[in-house]
């Protein structure tokens, strides 16, 4: 332990977030940086509607549309709900387990920075007029470089890439962090259920996104050095593409559901004042989840031509989810039977995911048989059922998660007027939005199209859907007005704000100093806190004496190595191999100076803890 | 929710059979479309009854279990409930099954191939950005945009594309299947009743996806021997001789009309002056044919964005020459 360096150089205002590796501040920079991305992913849905309020409207033109709609996708799913999630595993995991940081907090912080470059190397096509525009499943041949010509699929490739490695770093270690740091005496099978949702996450993560990875880079050497890997002239496959983006992409739907199940578990639980009912039937149905979904990618690709045989598999494969899904809703519905149900924007969220999430497995079903799907597949039914499992489920899941959490991430409660506002508003806003969308689909309205013929009987609907559209943004706009008001006020949340909390977060202060825990509790039970509560307890029980605290140094490295991907990833796409090559130097410079100069760390003493390091 | 729900029941059965006849699915033309219809139908009968199940679940726990102010009681902690869990697990098996026989046996049934069965008729369907064209092989016909079939036949497709990847779908008649690069798949339909119905590209393939529309006509038997005998009749060039020159040195390049050329780069022209519309999107019978060609050959990018054709003034056409052209082309009608 002497060997430890007992002070740090500590660092303040920018310099303090830039070199962070608290796990509770890169969840602050997660948010920041996907809630910035979900604004940006939002602006251009709003477009796509106003686009399509009327046919053969001229809004914006046809090339407009199609960058909008891939990097609406492409947007949303990597770089506004990923991050948002990885923003509440950040903020809650450790705390949730009775841990002072995740395994590797270096890693913690690379992770996050790599995701913010990429993105930010995606967005800057926006800014130099090549924007990628062949959906953001970038079918080839559409997005070979015969096809797309120019840097747009390029920015695509590259900016997926570099974000996509943030996203494996955060699966690693969110895996050992919850193998390994658990506090004494929580088994697998006393873990918050988040936690377990987390968990399992984590391994689909570690299993899909190098599918992803491999992909890309195929991609990328058809696009930037004329391999064949997708060319079927040159003996390569498009069909090929398909099933890898959608082995990695299928995984990915559940990457993103799955925490959502986790947040809604935990608060509906919290709010109606009753254990979470099945625990372990929920366990055990999120392992079958994840399982079953690296076994049906092919149903989005039934009408590919795959044959009856593979057809028939993936449709019972598929419908099979339905299964372990139905264990869930039927669990929160009688979690909430019997309970005291208190009515928050937090709880409003939880449990206005529920039958919105049944609307969107229902038509999963539906699309699951293959022969009726020759009918849905890419038309707006799907737009539909995809909308309402990913806003409907998971965004409502982030929502609820931001109220619920909130405090314990900054000290203080969201105002709870404006966020039922927020909560009422975007609920009929999507439903507007979304539920005619199904009808648009049968009518025979394919999806990605810039604008529809008149005379269709498509009109009146598409305006109701841009009418609903609207509402969503106003919801969001008056979510914006919401924490920019709390920001303002003074730090009011109490350890426990909700009184009903049950997991370990809520047992520390709201915000937990920097070294979470004082002494690591010990944990007697699932639900560790509430356990402690009715017994009377006003505090964990420790399970270690106080004593000096071991910390993990910031680090600004990881900064550096994100910036070096970011400059190569210009370099590659422009062709200036002087760029390429010297990004991947910094990067590989950052590496070797990591890996030469030894640091331990440090440690927080007893008496620096008594006055109280904040985070 | 509570408001929404008989929002949404009634919406469901105002669009339940609703839908333009030659468009929607809802609304099937065919007996492939019907079989899927009727699949549709199984998936959301037994969909609808589990929504049912869950939002009256739903609603009533929130009303019932709601808490009361000043209520400080503790619940009782359930930990769960072996009965229930499995009646919840099993009853959705339950209901799978009832969807996934026949799910499976739809599979194999639209699966079949008829391309040896001598009463099927043949077309090979070639997707190029943004147009669609439609080759009878065993008839040594091609034509484009328009696909013409007899009623009651099985039509076997082969589906294909010249360029990216498209996806061939009528929706009154039949769901879709991909036009893959480099494969080809094999689709059949039936049209069981004359008329003509809307088709469309189900797969993002460039900017003008969304304007990559065909029609599909139906037509009795004894009238689709009459325009198979009509499209392989010779084509007489333009009377004038400078417009002559020109459809032959500048359209004809790309284009065949008749036997002239083989030309496949771009749709085949014969018969263009009877076809319902220009482009796939230009309706002939809300503006005059010779309107919407001179329209198209003028600037086909305002038409059509992203298409391979060049305006009028890149191909140095004049005036005159455009109007020639064009009345020609509304005069080359086939009779059927």
């Amino acid at each position: 332990m002497a060997a430890h360096a007992h002070t740090v150089k500590r660092y303040r205002g920018l310099m303090d977030w830039l070199t962070t590796v608290d796990h509770k501040k890169i969840g602050i920079l997660y948010l920041i940086a996907g809630g910035l991305f979900f604004l940006i992913g939002g602006l251009e849905a709003i477009l796509i509607r106003i686009q399509l309020i009327k046919p053969m409207n001229n809004f914006v033109s046809a090339d407009t549309f199609n960058e909008l709609i891939t990097m609406h996708g492409t947007t949303m799913i990597f770089l506004a709900a990923m991050p948002l999630l990885f923003a509440l595993m950040n903020a809650v995991i450790p705390l949730q387990i009775g841990a002072r940081d995740v395994a590797f907090p270096f890693l913690n912080a690379l992770g996050f920075w790599t995701f913010f470059f990429g993105g930010l190397l995606l967005n800057i096509s926006w800014f130099t007029g090549h924007v990628p525009d062949a959906g953001w499943t970038s079918y080839v041949p559409l997005a070979s470089p015969t096809y797309s010509e120019g840097a747009g699929v390029d920015y695509y490739v590259l900016g997926l890439q570099i974000a996509g490695i943030g996203t494996l770093l955060g699966g690693i270690n969110f895996m050992a962090t919850i193998i390994n740091m658990r506090a004494p005496g929580m088994s697998f099978m006393r873990m918050p259920m988040f936690t377990w949702t987390i968990f399992i996450t984590s391994a689909l993560i570690v299993f899909a996104f190098p599918v992803l990875t491999v992909g890309l880079v195929a991609l990328m050497f058809d696009r930037l050095f004329f391999a064949n890997f997708f060319e079927t002239a040159a003996g390569g496959s498009g069909v090929l593409w398909e099933h890898i983006f959608w082995v990695f992409g299928h995984p990915e739907v559940y990457i993103l559901i799955l925490p959502a199940f986790g947040i809604i578990s935990e608060v509906v639980s919290t709010f109606s004042r009753k254990r979470l009912f099945g625990y372990s039937s929920m366990v055990f149905a999120t392992v079958l989840i994840a399982f079953l979904g690296f076994m049906v990618w092919a149903h989005h690709m039934f009408t590919t031509g795959l044959g009856p045989v593979a057809n028939a598999l993936f449709s019972i494969a598929t419908m099979l989810i339905a299964v372990p899904t139905g264990i869930k809703i039927f669990n929160w519905l009688f979690t909430l039977w019997g309970g005291s149900i208190r009515f928050t924007a937090a709880s409003l969220f939880g449990i206005g995911f529920i039958p919105t999430f049944v609307m969107g497995g229902v038509t999963g079903v539906m699309l699951a048989s293959a022969p009726a799907d020759y009918q849905y597949h890419d038309t707006y039914f799907v737009v539909a059922h995809f909308h309402y499992v990913i806003v409907g489920g998971l965004m409502f899941g982030i929502f609820a998660g931001m109220f619920y959490w909130w405090p314990k991430m900054f000290g203080r409660l969201l105002n709870e007027t404006l966020g039922k506002i927020t909560f009422f508003t975007f609920f009929i806003g999507f439903h507007l939005t979304f539920f005619v969308q199904h009808f648009l689909g049968l009518l025979g309205m394919p999806r990605r199209v810039w604008t529809y013929l008149d005379g269709q009987g498509l009109n009146g609907m598409n305006l109701i859907s841009t009418i609903g559209a609207i509402l969503m943004g106003i919801a969001t706009i008056v979510m914006l007005i919401n924490i920019a008001v709390t920001s303002l006020k003074r730090p009011n949340a109490a350890n426990d704000p909700w009184e009903d909390g049950r997991t370990l977060e809520w047992s520390i202060p709201s915000p937990p100093p920097e070294y979470n825990f004082k002494q690591i509790p010990l944990v007697r039970g699932y639900d560790a806190w509430w356990k402690e509560k009715m017994e009377g307890k006003k505090a964990m029980t420790p399970a270690e004496p106080p004593g000096p605290i071991h910390m993990p140094s910031p680090s600004i490295l990881p900064f550096f190595m994100s910036v070096g991907l970011f400059i190569s990833g210009f370099g590659f796409i422009y062709d200036k191999l002087f760029l390429a090559i010297g990004g991947l130097a910094v990067t590989l410079i950052c590496m070797l100076l990591r890996s030469v100069f030894d640091d331990h760390g440090f440690h927080i003493e007893e008496h620096e803890q008594e006055k109280g390091v904040t985070a | 929710m509570k408001r929404l729900l008989p929002l949404m029941a009634g919406m469901a059965l105002v669009l339940s059979a609703c839908g333009r006849e030659d468009l929607s699915a809802l609304n099937p033309q065919g007996p492939v479309a019907r079989q899927q219809l009727e699949l549709m139908k199984i998936s959301i009968g037994i969909m609808s009854l589990v929504v049912l199940v869950v939002f009256t679940i739903c609603i009533y726990v929130l009303i019932r279990y709601r808490r009361r102010k000043g209520d400080n009681s503790i619940p009782k902690q359930v930990e769960g409930n072996h009965k229930l869990e499995i009646i919840w697990t099993v009853i959705p098996i339950i209901l799978l099954i009832i969807l996934g026989v026949p799910t499976i046996s739809t599979v194999f049934g639209l699966s079949k191939d008829y391309s040896n069965d001598p009463n099927a008729l043949k077309v090979k369907v070639t997707a190029h950005q943004y147009w669609w064209e439609f080759e009878y092989p065993d008839l040594g016909i091609t034509t484009a945009q328009e696909l013409v079939v007899p009623t009651g036949k099985k039509i076997q497709f082969e589906l294909t594309t010249a360029d990216v990847k498209h996806s061939f779908w009528i929706p009154s008649i039949g769901g879709k299947m991909d036009n893959n690069d480099g494969l080809t798949n094999k689709m059949y339909l039936e049209f069981d009743k004359e008329g003509v119905y809307r088709g469309k590209c189900a797969e993002l393939c460039g900017p003008s996806h969304s304007l990559m529309d065909f029609k599909a006509k139906a037509v009795d038997q004894a009238s689709f021997d009459r325009w198979v005998a009509a499209i392989k009749a010779p084509v007489e060039m333009p009377k004038d001789e400078a417009v002559k020159a020109a459809f032959q040195n500048k359209c004809l390049t790309c284009h065949a009309i008749g036997e002239t050329s083989t030309g496949s780069s771009a749709p085949n022209l014969t018969g263009i002056g009877s076809r319902l519309t220009v482009g796939g999107i230009l309706y002939n019978d809300e503006a005059p044919v010779v309107d919407n060609l001179i329209k198209w050959i003028t600037d086909p990018q305002k038409v059509k964005p992203g298409n391979m054709m060049p305006k009028a003034q890149d191909l140095e056409l004049t005036d005159a020459e455009l109007k020639g052209i064009a009345e020609y082309l509304a005069n080359n009608k086939l009779e059927y």
